[in-house]
């Protein structure tokens, strides 16, 4: 492997093989010099189109802890608005020196374009494009669950057997495609709930169960509700009749989290709306993994960067 | 020519006692003592010396473990590795001394990296070394305190340090 565009070609060794090397990164955060020394001299380019406050902030402090250099670059103040094309910008920044590129985009398949063209010398790591898949936010998710789950045996385990309802806006969401191949790849039986305009077309391809009634989930007694942000900036025209009754119907509200399973996470990849997919006291209380998912990015996330970035021949499949 | 062996299981343990013993004695008691073992055979190895320390003065025999593959000098020309579990005992390594303990001692580069991943958790009062095997051919100024065996080599041949947990058999062998 030597870019992370996508967690649908990642079997299941792979994606332990990254948990593992993640769960000892997360060991480093805790030391009185929370670096190590494995990037040193290697250059990371952020390179941002779409807005972000943990991912990117995320990457960062990921390449930092592994001792790389890194160069944050927003598409806003930069060539971009002067009309730059993404192959230019890319090999602008690649011929600065860039040892690999994260790149958030709003074009579903940007990274793959970036990565296969032969533009740049650069690995790629997909930050998020458009509305196909966000790796990095699957890997943690998964690590997340993992960690709940077995504790400080972690390492070497898959998720198998567990079932997790990803909750709302599937359509728009890269998380939630991430996730639906990632979990599934560990052993997880997904399934998708919410209205039929957020359930995408061409279901049937993807390996997870479909319901269109929150409550009745609730009370199968899922193992992890992961529920997701109305993406109101992608949302062109009438999904769902208003908001109000959109938390009514697909919202976790205060009495459905109380029906929850006590064991059952509580996950939201943020940015929330609180009130509507999640309510305040459902995403703050004790089963909800929402501030842990953040600090679990950043180990996960070291762990991608140190998989392909270190090592002549780029981490093996 | 095939590998033979140059130590066999009860050298390996006579070894063991021995180092472990002079560790008691050159710390003049058990005062502060941490074993710590390299992955992955001399994490290991550790756990073997850890418990001979705690047989001839119980609660001697603390031992962790160090992971040191982010300090590798040669990660740019090897495969990625998954790193190991680092694991130290409570309390840290902080004013402690720190025994590191691992199979071959060889160019000295694993030390070298050792040192720098100890220095990143805390700061011990001293640092000691023990190997099962010295077979010498230094790149660094360094050496160890505690030797199980000094084994002169040459450059070609292959040392290999065999472990019941991992290879089924205790033994050294060296190959051709």
């Amino acid at each position: 492997m030597i870019h992370l565009l996508g967690t649908k070609d990642l079997d299941k060794q792979t994606v332990i093989r990254i948990l593992d090397t993640a769960e000892e990164m997360s060991q480093v955060a805790s030391r009185s010099v929370p670096r190590l020394p494995a990037l040193r001299g290697k250059t990371i380019v952020n390179l941002f189109y779409e807005d972000s406050t943990r991912t990117r902030t995320s990457f960062e402090i990921a390449a930092k802890m592994l001792s790389a250099d890194v160069v944050n670059f927003s598409a806003k103040g930069s060539s971009v608005s002067k009309g730059e094309s993404l192959k230019d910008t890319a090999q602008t920044l690649a011929a600065m020196g860039a040892d690999a590129i994260v790149m958030r985009h709003s074009a579903s398949g940007a990274a793959q374009t970036l990565a296969e063209n032969g533009w740049v010398d650069a690995q790629v790591v997909n930050a998020g494009d458009g509305t196909h898949e966000h790796p990095t936010q699957a890997l943690l998710d998964a690590f997340t669950i993992r960690r709940r789950v077995f504790g400080p045996n972690s390492t070497g385990k898959a998720l198998d057997g567990l079932r997790v309802a990803i909750v709302g806006d599937v359509l728009h969401s890269r998380v939630a495609r991430s996730n639906i191949w990632l979990l599934t790849a560990l052993g997880v039986r997904v399934t998708l709930v919410g209205p039929a305009t957020f359930i995408p077309n061409g279901i049937a391809g993807f390996p997870v169960d479909c319901s269109f009634n929150f409550d009745e989930m609730i009370d199968s007694e899922p193992d992890a509700v992961m529920m997701l942000r109305v993406q109101s900036e992608r949302i062109e025209s009438s999904f769902f009749p208003n908001s109000r009754e959109y938390a009514r119907h697909w919202g976790l509200s205060d009495d459905r989290a109380a029906r929850l399973p006590k064991s059952c996470l509580i996950m939201h990849p943020g940015p929330m709306n609180r009130g509507l997919e999640i309510s305040s006291s459902a995403a703050d209380s004790v089963t909800s993994t929402i501030r842990e998912q953040v600090a679990n990015g950043i180990s996960v996330r070291m762990a991608v960067l140190f998989l392909l970035l270190s090592g002549a021949q780029r981490i093996s499949q | 020519m095939t590998a033979r062996a140059l130590l066999q299981e009860s050298d390996i343990s006579r070894a063991l006692t021995r180092i472990a013993h002079e560790i008691l004695e050159s710390n003049r008691g058990t005062s502060n003592l941490l074993i710590i073992g390299i992955h992955t055979r001399g994490a290991i190895l550790a756990q073997r010396l850890g418990a001979i320390l705690d047989k001839i003065e119980p609660g001697s025999g603390v031992v962790g473990s160090l992971d040191i593959t982010m300090h590798r000098d040669d990660l740019a020309n090897q495969p990625a590795r998954t790193p190991r579990r680092t694991e130290i005992p409570a309390g840290g390594i902080d004013d402690r001394t720190v025994v590191l303990v691992d199979d071959v001692l060889f160019s000295g580069r694993t030390i070298r990296a050792a040192l720098d991943a100890l220095s990143d958790i805390g700061r011990p009062k001293a640092v000691r070394l023990a190997v099962l095997v010295d077979r010498g051919h230094r790149e660094l100024p360094i050496r160890a305190d505690f030797v199980g065996k000094n084994l002169p080599t040459s450059l070609a041949e292959r040392i290999q340090v065999k472990v019941t947990e991992i290879d089924g058999v205790d033994e050294v062998v060296v190959e051709p």
